[in-house]
């Protein structure tokens, strides 16, 4: 499989970067690890004229805390994150939902701003970033917006993303000390996109659910914040009358369509498994 | 589409070519330089039988530009045996253990296997499969591919307390 042919840039700044992108239009494409953008152009259902390199780019790099947000460079692989202490000690969801990721080699070059940008709705990190309250950092040549991961996807490939911009960064917010979190993806095999998932996060207080989210993968067009199924939960105990409402809830916000990896029945019914999993999940990890 | 100079370092050797921006790593080994170890087989990012070392990664050469290889230090499973042609630990592993029935994924299981045992020299039998799930094999059940493994990681951590 050969892709269609094009121009190669490799601009070695941001700014290089938005200038290639104005210049080329439609026609220019970023290209970050590529491991979702070379198989669609060796399918051709990609044909970019004009590929942007964003290798040399050290700015979109890091793994930083910054003003009680944790910020991670747009070029951060899923094999950086699932090394980062720091991301594991403050935020493990990413670390346990970047190992479900593909396989070993995709990870190496996989990246977290690709994941979250791409718009596709197998994605895993789209749901976990709207389930942490994430944003995301935009850069075009007039400047910097930020957009929250709950605003961002408007349908599958569709995003708030600009033909101009770039995504530079995910910003998330802190998690609060003893916030239980946890990503559970139901998939055929290893390296499989999800037939159901969902990702939560919640925090204790004394016995009562202080705070939750909920959020779907591959349940629809694009990621899903299951902001009533969260809703369900909090001032709770977690009991199972509250937890059953919060899965009929995420069940009912899924919107899933049937495909090899099952009817949308079966899919939504997994939806409300993998909610109810992750909910016992966090639970079990959360400290009040 | 014009074509543009591409500079790496395959198994040691320097190496520079024109080559359109279009070819993938995998053809640019194969076709431009007769490295035919990493082989193609799905195409898809799926089978790892492509899988190279690049500047200290695994990666699937099928979805790598050449282009995007510029200046990386890559090592295929020709570059896997002593100079003299002494086997690895790894190829040799494969062969005391009858890891491989075919052959056609060695090239790759090996070139992966060697960066996992790079990073994690004494891994379980767990670690094993899950630092080659990026590998598939469609003969031996994997069974003496992961006996080939842990073979090669005692003899390279026996060779290392020797030496301490």
């Amino acid at each position: 499989m050969i892709p269609g042919p094009f121009e190669y840039h490799r601009p070695g700044s941001v700014d290089e970067a938005l200038a290639l992108l104005v210049r080329h239009g439609e026609d220019g494409r970023v290209i970050a690890g590529g491991h979702s953008l070379v198989p669609m152009m060796k399918l051709r259902l990609a044909a970019p004229a004009h590929l942007i390199d964003l290798r040399n780019l050290a700015e979109l790099r890091g793994i930083r805390e910054v003003d009680g947000s944790l910020e991670i460079g747009a070029m951060t692989t899923q094999h950086e994150v699932v090394e980062s202490e720091l991301l594991q000690a403050l935020c493990p969801i990413l670390r346990e939902t970047a190992l479900m990721i593909a396989d070993p080699q995709v990870r190496y070059c996989g990246t977290l701003g690709g994941n979250v940008a791409n718009g596709d709705p197998g994605n895993d990190m789209p749901a976990v970033m709207q389930c942490l309250g994430a944003s995301y950092l935009v850069r075009n040549a007039g400047g910097q917006r930020e957009i929250p991961a709950r605003d961002f996807y408007e349908g599958a490939y569709f995003t708030a993303l600009g033909e101009d911009e770039i995504l530079t960064a995910v910003r998330i917010p802190r998690p609060p000390e003893g916030q239980g979190q946890a990503y559970e993806k139901m998939k055929r095999k290893v390296g499989d996109y999800a037939t159901a998932a969902a990702a939560v996060a919640l925090s204790l207080d004394g016995g009562t659910c202080s705070q939750a989210a909920v959020a779907l993968t591959n349940l629809g067009q694009t990621p899903i914040f299951a902001e009533a199924a969260s809703q369900a939960l909090v001032g709770s105990g977690l009991d199972e009358a509250a937890v059953a409402e919060a899965v009929r809830l995420a069940r009912e916000a899924a919107d899933p369509v049937e495909d090899l990896r099952g009817p949308a029945d079966f899919k939504r019914h997994a939806a409300g498994v993998m909610v109810q999993r992750a909910v016992a999940r966090a639970r079990e990890r959360a400290s009040a | 589409m014009s074509k543009i100079p591409v500079k790496m370092t395959v198994n040691g050797a320097a190496v520079e070519e024109l080559v359109e921006p279009r070819l993938l790593l995998i053809h640019f080994l194969r076709e431009k330089l007769g490295i035919t170890g990493p082989h193609v087989g799905c195409e898809t990012s799926h089978c790892g039988a492509c899988t190279v070392d690049l500047d200290g990664k695994s990666v699937k050469s099928c979805t790598v530009f050449a282009v995007q290889a510029e200046g990386a230090q890559i090592t295929t499973i020709e570059g896997m045996a002593e100079a003299d042609g002494t086997l690895s630990a790894l190829q040799e592993g494969f062969m005391q253990e009858h890891g491989l029935q075919c052959g056609f994924c060695t090239p790759g299981m090996i070139t992966r296997a060697h960066r996992l045992l790079l990073e994690n020299p004494n891994p379980s039998d767990e670690e094993i499969r899950w630092g080659l799930s990026g590998n598939l094999c469609r003969c031996t059940g994997y069974q003496n591919i992961v006996k080939a493994v842990r073979y090669a990681a005692d003899k390279i951590n026996a060779g290392r307390e020797a030496a301490e």
